[in-house]
């Protein structure tokens, strides 16, 4: 009797844990469909509208007009130089992140936790805030270039310079870097470190062969978190690059508020979508294939 | 009875590995607590005890993952002290194996050949047959996280072996095994350590495992090595009382030292048991329940009298080919073990009778539970 009942009940049970598991997830699904879905689609779709001449949009008229124009001389070097100083952001932070992240996964719980709470303190306050103090330390006589000239280097002339923009970058998002890296690290079974050393390997050779590899999820997705941000930025690059040398982020602003060519504008932002959602899937097959 | 000594004392080889006094402490915790060691080439040692009593810690510092607080350690005669794993001639196989979970088995197997600077084919050639070794010819290509455990096994076995250590350290390699696939395991490993012959250093809480694959076993109990032998000497001379109940079974009767010959139980009955103890020393006797015979109380043969005591048995069990009694002496019950043949007769609860033995198979340990 109980023979014939179970699959049913099996069944039963199957059906009402997966429709539980759909009500669950329900909210945040229409949230993130109205929400983000649909402008995102929105954005594609303006991407291959016309310009009016009055600046408005005209979706009957579909083209590709708008990425030709990426790759027109103006605007292919402020992608080039948004990529090299996003490139150069993240391999920066990677660099500093990584000892640091190693250094803190092998300190003690109780040590580890106060110092991920100082890699946090920065996010309590303002990004804003935090920008416009970063123009008053390297200003013409900010305390840096005070520094400077007091030991007889000459004044610090940085501010609203790549250098500076990539400065203020990597100040921004290191701990994006350095906490997805902790946490690959952290969970790494030590054991392999040491069947490593024991098969003859030296410190390095464990590094490059083994720790390196096993922690590469974390070192793609903190690449992802700082060089899709960099990518984009607006805030950092207008206020310590003084909008001088145009990035990506304020060419998309610009085109949306001030030229008032909206096609263009989502033309960027579509291909910086797609750029990201291929790093992002770099990431899955990676992540999927090391974990 | 140690007919085969396997050590090295007096002999003119080196040691694989002679510990000399090493301590090792984690902060307050003694892990190791003044371990005298010597472990010969080519021999098969186990390490045995109960967990805590800091067999993984001894192995960790032979393989140079962990350092000696205190004391000398060498490996075939150099002083490795504080000499870093990568330069030991030594390799280990880990209790979880921890095989390489980003590289196929053949990477993992030649990795150390690679890291010595071997160039890629003659490494991968040599780990292939390596393999082949192990019956896992076929699984070259293989993730770890696609075999099974007792693969896995192997293949830690392999990427070990194939370095051409001259020591191999395995921890509880066959831990994680079931039943079956542990004797198998039991087999290969023994003949491969023959056919290499390599030295093992066996880690393992299975003291059947230790008894029946080792030349010789070292006993450890609270950081302390209590004794170093072989299985027969471990069976038959335990140096103290915990050494007696650690390896197989056994009867550990408390009793007092008469005289050199002679030690008088807790209800007076003097028994002979030869022994080195002083007068009046609080010593154990250790009876195996094998060793003890059983039979009508006016059955005692002549020569076995002062070996021997009345009681009553409270319960039998049969298990095929032997009956286990429980006997009650006056204070305490005893086990005994007996081949049962057709012809034997089995004594029924309730029966008075009476027990004897050989008195080269009684055994007198001193009282205290750890040895010096
Ligand atoms: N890194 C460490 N820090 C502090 N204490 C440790 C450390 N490693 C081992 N110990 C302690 O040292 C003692 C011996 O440990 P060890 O691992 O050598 O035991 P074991 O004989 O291998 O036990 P098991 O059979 O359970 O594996 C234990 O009391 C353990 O808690
Ligand atoms: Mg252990």
């Amino acid at each position: 009797m109980t023979a014939v009942a179970t699959p049913k009940f099996e069944a039963a049970n199957e059906r009402k844990k997966s429709r539980r598991g759909f009500f669950l997830a329900l909210p945040a699904y229409v949230y993130l469909s109205l929400f983000f879905a649909l402008p995102l689609l929105s954005v594609v779709v303006y991407s291959f509208a016309k310009r009016t001449s009055t600046g408005g949009v005209a979706l009957e008229e579909w083209n590709i007009d708008s990425y030709t124009k990426l790759g027109e001389p103006i605007v292919r070097d402020i992608l080039l130089r948004s990529f090299t100083l996003a490139i150069i952001t993240t391999v920066i932070c990677l660099v500093l992140a990584y000892p640091f992240s190693y250094f803190l996964a092998t300190r003690k719980a109780s040590t580890r936790n106060i110092m991920l709470v100082f890699v946090m303190i920065p996010f309590w306050s303002n990004f804003l805030v935090r920008n416009y103090a970063w123009r008053v330390l390297l200003g013409n006589d900010g305390p840096v270039s005070r520094v400077t000239e007091g030991v007889g280097l000459g004044e610090t002339t940085i501010l609203f310079t790549p250098t500076a923009i990539v400065l203020g970058l990597v100040y921004g998002f290191l701990p994006f870097m350095i906490l997805p890296l902790y946490a690959a690290v952290e969970r790494m079974d030590w054991s392999l470190i040491e069947a490593s050393r024991d098969l003859g390997a030296t410190g390095m050779q464990t590094f490059r062969k083994i720790t390196f590899p096993l922690s590469l999820p974390g070192v793609i997705a903190g690449s992802i978190l700082v060089f899709i941000p960099s990518l984009g930025a607006y805030v950092t690059p207008q206020i310590l690059g003084g909008g001088k040398k145009t990035m990506l982020g304020s060419y998309i602003v610009t085109q949306f508020l001030t030229a008032r060519n909206w096609p263009v504008g989502a033309a960027v932002s579509t291909v910086l979508m797609v750029v990201m959602l291929g790093a992002t899937m770099l990431y899955f097959r990676k992540g999927g294939r090391t974990l | 009875m140690g007919e085969e000594m396997h050590d090295q004392a007096g002999g003119p080889m080196t040691a694989a590995v002679d510990i000399q006094g090493v301590t090792k402490r984690f902060g307050d915790v003694v892990a190791v607590d003044n371990v005298d060691l010597e472990i010969a080439d080519g021999e098969f040692f186990a390490m045995l005890g109960p967990s805590g009593c800091g067999k993984t810690t001894t192995l960790r510092m032979i393989a140079g993952l962990e350092f000696p607080t205190e004391g000398s350690l060498k490996i075939f005669g150099e002083e490795v002290g504080t000499l870093p794993p990568n330069l030991r001639p030594v390799n280990t196989v880990f209790q979880n194996y921890a095989l390489f979970p980003h590289m196929n088995v053949l990477d993992n197997v030649s990795f150390g050949l690679r890291m010595q600077g071997k160039d890629k084919r003659e490494s991968a050639h040599a780990a292939q047959e390596m393999l082949e070794l192990v019956q896992l010819g076929g699984m070259a290509k293989r993730k770890p996280d696609q075999l099974s455990g007792g693969q896995q096994q192997r293949v830690a076995l392999a990427r070990a072996l194939v370095n051409k250590p001259k020591v191999l350290l395995l921890d509880e390699p066959l831990g994680a095994l079931d039943l079956k696939l542990r004797q198998d395991m039991q087999n290969e490993l023994k003949s491969l350590q023959r056919e290499l012959g390599v030295s093992f250093v066996f880690v393992t809480h299975d003291q059947e495992e230790a008894l029946t694959m080792s030349d010789r076993i070292a006993v450890m109990h609270d950081g302390k090595l209590l004794q170093v032998g072989t299985a027969e000497e471990l069976y038959d001379q335990p140096v103290n009382r915990f050494v007696a109940d650690f390896i197989g079974q056994t009867n550990l009767i408390d009793a007092t030292v008469f005289d050199a010959d002679m030690i008088v139980l807790a209800n007076g009955t003097k028994i002979r048991a030869p022994n080195p103890y002083p007068a009046g020393d609080k010593v154990a006797m250790s009876l195996r329940p094998e060793s003890i015979s059983i039979g009508h109380v006016d059955e005692v043969p002549e020569e076995f009298r002062a070996t021997s005591l009345t009681g009553t048995v409270s319960d039998v069990i049969y298990l095929g080919h032997s009956h286990v009694y429980t006997v009650n002496v006056d204070w305490m019950p005893l086990e005994v073990r007996t081949n049962a043949t057709p012809t034997s007769i089995k004594h029924e609860p309730g029966s008075e009778v009476a027990i004897w033995w050989d008195r080269r198979s009684d055994w007198v340990v001193p009282d205290e539970g750890h040895g010096a």
